[in-house]
């Protein structure tokens, strides 16, 4: 198939950032389609900035690339003026590499790691020129796949993907690779089955084939999602790899050519969360952790800043902190003379109770960056609720180390509406501001702290899954609340996203089947790009709603009984339902439990099921923290941050 | 006055095909990433935040094509095993995306002034469209006998009316059809192409443009900061480039344990 580069350099300069369009990162593959091998689309439904450096998807890029029999090219989702230029020009979705239409790969696969991007996974579909619901589509069009955190609920999605894949997609993608290598090795063409090759996926682990299922409802509420045929699996689980040591991906990390969020190396130090907090999905749907071992994050680091030429590098996981050895390894990074001591090292996702007085002079040798802790809850009842056990001597003694270290702004995260969150807790997050404030000055003058606050949203295979979260107009009440209070503290600012888009994230993130069609009516009504605050509009879900006869009280305000059938109920995280109903019970009565990796297992069925167990290599906690470190939960007693010699 | 010993380095390079869609921004990240793979020994500013001692010239409009990019940068004193300077153009070329060629290199007195400074004219190529030959030649000389010709554009997020007349040193037809020359000067304020076509009036709307070269001017004599050597001889660019700078690696390439096997597929990679 031709390139469709000259009929896209025609319409670039009539739209804004077209360099999001042009490809040509460094890392980028050029692969021949005339090889016979499967061709694949990865895509990013969002702006090229946002899903160029996802990792999921250039992980599997280099993956796919580097098997004979399957090549892989990329493509984002064409901003509103780019999408209006293209369907007027006649223009299909294309492929950043080669400019190659999306009708010339045989699989669409999506990365899906926010909710709020399912209409643009839609928009997309039809850009590429196929048909819009899986069930229209023949043996001539593309597979549609998605993967990443949003598809352990993959219900609201059903009618438009052909098949979801659980968990890591390191193993699992070769697995399909073939099935769809032998499908497409039918000829004619006509004699495929579409049918059959879902089939045959079906019967690959970690892979859900949603026509294969019907949902089943009475009095307007599901009761059930069960398979179409003897053949089919009751329960999808999720893959996991065992030993991230075995995949040091990406190892020609993609440099684009043009301004990209997180532009820097990134290097995955761990896969995985057991700090237990109640509101993550992601802690709970990725574990057990697996520790990439320190000599190989060496190795990826200084290779990948050869190679990209990149003066910082984010050290990546859901708490880089806990990694075992973390201060060893910045000092190495941030102290090797090949780098002529002009890199930086940032560490998303802290965790206070593990940043010490050390990790903050390492970090800020050769620039100080934000600082940003997220202690989640207001005071120390509501974080033993959400298990997020980090007591305010934690909070108070990293910001004090931060502060003394020179920063002069910290950021800290909170989220309002929280299972049995009352106003004094609310109040509370201004009153942790504020103290932070006040340790500041003890240092210099004119610190800020800023709180960014939150609405939760509760998400499938947590806890909180049975929660009804909180109204639109209870967030507002609350951050008002809030707000006057904050207004007492200099230097203090509260920072507050848009309240409404909690809705439609609930909706997409709790919806059944049903939730399909209004995704598609919010999508046809001109509502891409809803993650965007400036493009998010509340009127066109409340429409579609009303339109599917559906409510949002219905599926996102409303407490669910235990017996109640959840939309996800044969997905499977490894999580067992008893171990989240029975910790949703401990929340409510504000019992928190310890990390796992550090203290006897609960049972959670994330490493038994699979026959997995943790891959940690210090066998004690990191420096400080609350959760597995012994202490008395029930008081948050004081913890002192202190430096802890590590086995190497 | 620059500490003891530190060289100032002039570089001419092209910007040419999908390239051209980056901004001057992003081109100066690029060079940035790819200066510190070159290990060049770069001289950084003192200072709480160091950065590196490297200065462009006039922006390029994004979306322009151009044979003529310069950029200043300070070196260190020389240490043994340097990169000659002769060999700098096909070494760094292998280290930028395909459209930037490095096409010289030199070491310059300090006493030069800035691109910004001493670059007074462009030359452009571009392509007119919307408007038919004989109707351009008609604008293009009613432009060049008008006295002035006030333009509205946006500066600085501003709307504000400037006459370009005086910066139009030269506008003329060339081929193929719907094609113009025009050298514009770049002081006191520049004219980029987009409102040298405005300024032909509507439907006339900016197509495909280039930057074929830039100026300096002094004691009446007209010269480019870094004129392009002769076509070099140099046989294959990538070899060269790997004897210059042979700590560059193609890829990370760590091994892979358990995955699946390394075979390439016989694909093309950057």
């Amino acid at each position: 198939m031709d390139s469709l580069w000259p009929q896209i350099e025609r319409i670039l300069p009539t739209v804004s950032k077209p360099a999001r369009y042009i490809g040509g990162e460094q890392g980028s593959v050029y692969p021949d389609h005339a090889s016979g091998a499967v061709a694949w689309l990865l895509l990013y439904p969002d702006t090229y900035e946002i899903g160029l450096p996802n990792q999921g998807l250039q992980i599997l890029y280099e993956i796919l690339n580097e098997r004979p029999d399957a090549l892989a090219e990329r493509a984002y989702a064409p901003w509103v003026d780019m999408e209006a230029a293209m369907r007027s020009a006649g223009i299909p979705l294309f492929s950043v590499e080669q400019h190659l239409p999306a009708a010339a790969f045989d699989v669409l696969a999506f990365n899906l790691s926010a909710e709020l991007v399912y209409t643009n996974l839609l928009n997309m579909i039809d850009l590429a020129g196929l048909p819009l619901r899986g069930a229209d589509r023949g043996s001539a069009d593309a597979l549609v796949v998605a993967g990443g955190h949003c598809v352990f609920n993959p219900e609201p999605l059903a009618d438009f993907v052909d098949a979801f894949v659980l968990g890591d997609g390191e193993e699992v993608v070769g697995e399909i690779n073939e099935v769809m290598a032998a499908w497409l090795d039918m000829s004619p063409p006509e004699a495929r089955d579409r049918t059959a090759l879902l089939h045959a996926l079906a019967g690959l682990e970690g892979v859900y084939v949603p026509a294969l299922y019907r949902a089943t409802y009475v009095d307007g509420r599901l009761v059930s999602t069960l398979p179409t045929a003897p053949s089919v699996p009751a329960a999808v689980a999720k893959r996991t790899i065992s030993d991230l040591a075995d995949w040091p991906y990406p190892a020609r990390p993609l440099v684009p050519l043009t301004e990209v969020v997180h532009d820097r190396l990134n290097v995955e130090v761990f896969r995985g969360c057991t700090r237990g907090c109640r509101f993550c999905q992601a802690g709970m749907i990725t574990r057990p952790v697996r520790e990439r071992p320190a000599a190989q994050v060496r190795d990826m680091v200084q290779r990948g800043l050869e190679w990209s030429g990149h003066d910082e590098v984010a050290l990546t996981s859901l708490s880089s902190a806990d990694f075992s050895g973390i201060e060893d390894t910045v000092r190495d990074i941030v102290d090797d003379p090949d780098h002529g001591g002009r890199v930086s090292v940032s560490l998303p996702s802290l965790r206070v109770d593990a940043f010490t007085v050390g990790t903050a002079a390492e970090i800020q040798k050769v620039r100080r960056t934000g600082l940003t802790f997220a202690p989640e809850g207001g005071t120390w009842r509501m974080r033993t609720v959400i298990n997020k056990l980090i007591t305010e001597e934690d909070l108070y003694n990293a910001v004090d180390a931060a502060f003394s270290q020179g920063w002069r702004r910290v950021k800290l995260y909170f989220l309002i509406g929280l299972p049995t969150e009352l106003d004094e807790d609310v109040l509370g997050i201004a009153e942790l501001g504020a103290r932070c404030v006040e340790i500041g000055r003890k240092y210099q003058k004119g610190v800020t702290v800023v709180a960014s606050v939150g609405g939760f949203v509760p998400k499938p295979h947590t806890p909180f899954q049975w929660f009804g979260q909180d109204t639109v107009a209870e967030l507002e009440r609350k951050v008002a609340l809030l707000r006057n209070e904050a207004r007492r503290t200099r230097g203090l600012t509260i920072r507050w996203h848009e309240p409404a888009a909690s809705v439609a994230e609930g909706l997409a993130s709790r919806g059944d089947r049903r939730m399909g069609a209004v995704i598609e009516r919010v999508w046809r009504a001109g509502g891409t790009f809803q993650e965007w605050s400036e493009r998010f509009d509340l009127s066109l879900w409340e429409a579609a709603l009303a339109a599917e006869g559906l409510s949002v009280e219905e599926v996102c305000h409303r407490d669910r009984d235990a017996d109640e059938a959840l939309p996800w109920d044969h997905i499977s995280a490894g999580l067992h339902r008893d171990f989240l109903w029975g910790d949703w019970q401990d929340a409510l009565a504000s019992v928190a439990v310890e990390d796992c990796r550090w203290t006897p297992c609960y049972d959670c069925g994330a490493c038994t099921g699979f026959g997995l167990e943790h891959v940690v290599a210090s066998p004690v906690p990191p420096a400080g923290g609350s959760q597995g470190t012994g202490q008395d939960l029930s008081v948050g007693d004081r913890i002192p941050v202190r430096l802890v010699s590590r086995v190497p | 006055m620059s500490p003891e010993g530190q060289r100032r380095l002039r570089l001419r390079f092209t910007k040419t095909g999908k390239v051209r869609f980056t901004s001057h921004r992003d081109v100066a990240r690029l060079w940035e990433r790819a200066l510190r793979r070159s290990r060049l020994p770069l001289a950084y500013s003192q200072g709480f935040v160091p950065h590196p001692l490297v200065s462009f010239g006039l922006a390029l409009p994004t979306g322009c094509e151009s044979h003529g990019e310069y950029l200043d940068l300070r070196l260190e004193p020389a240490g043994a095993g340097e990169t000659p300077v002769a060999e700098l153009p096909a070494a760094l070329s292998m280290l930028l995306p395909e459209g930037i060629v490095v096409q010289a290199a030199a070491l310059i007195e300090d006493a030069e002034g800035s691109l910004q400074q001493e670059v007074a004219s462009c030359d452009w190529e571009l392509e007119v469209l919307g408007v038919r030959d004989e109707e351009l030649q008609e604008r293009v000389e009613k432009m060049l006998a008008a006295p002035m010709l006030t333009v509205r554009r946006e500066r600085k997020g501003r709307q504000t009316e400037d006459d370009i007349r005086p910066a139009i040193r030269t506008l003329s037809l060339t081929s193929p059809n719907g094609h113009v020359r025009a050298e514009l000067a770049t002081h006191p304020r520049g004219v980029r192409p987009g409102d040298l076509v405005a300024a032909l009036g509507t439907p006339a709307v900016p197509g495909w443009a280039c930057r074929t070269h830039q100026w300096i001017e002094r004691d009446g004599a007209r010269f480019e900061p870094l004129p392009l050597s002769e076509p070099g001889t140099d046989g294959d660019a990538t070899q060269h480039a790997r004897r210059a700078f042979p700590h560059v690696r193609d890829g990370i390439q760590s091994e892979p344990g358990g995955s699946p096997s390394g075979a390439t597929g016989g694909q093309r990679q950057h």
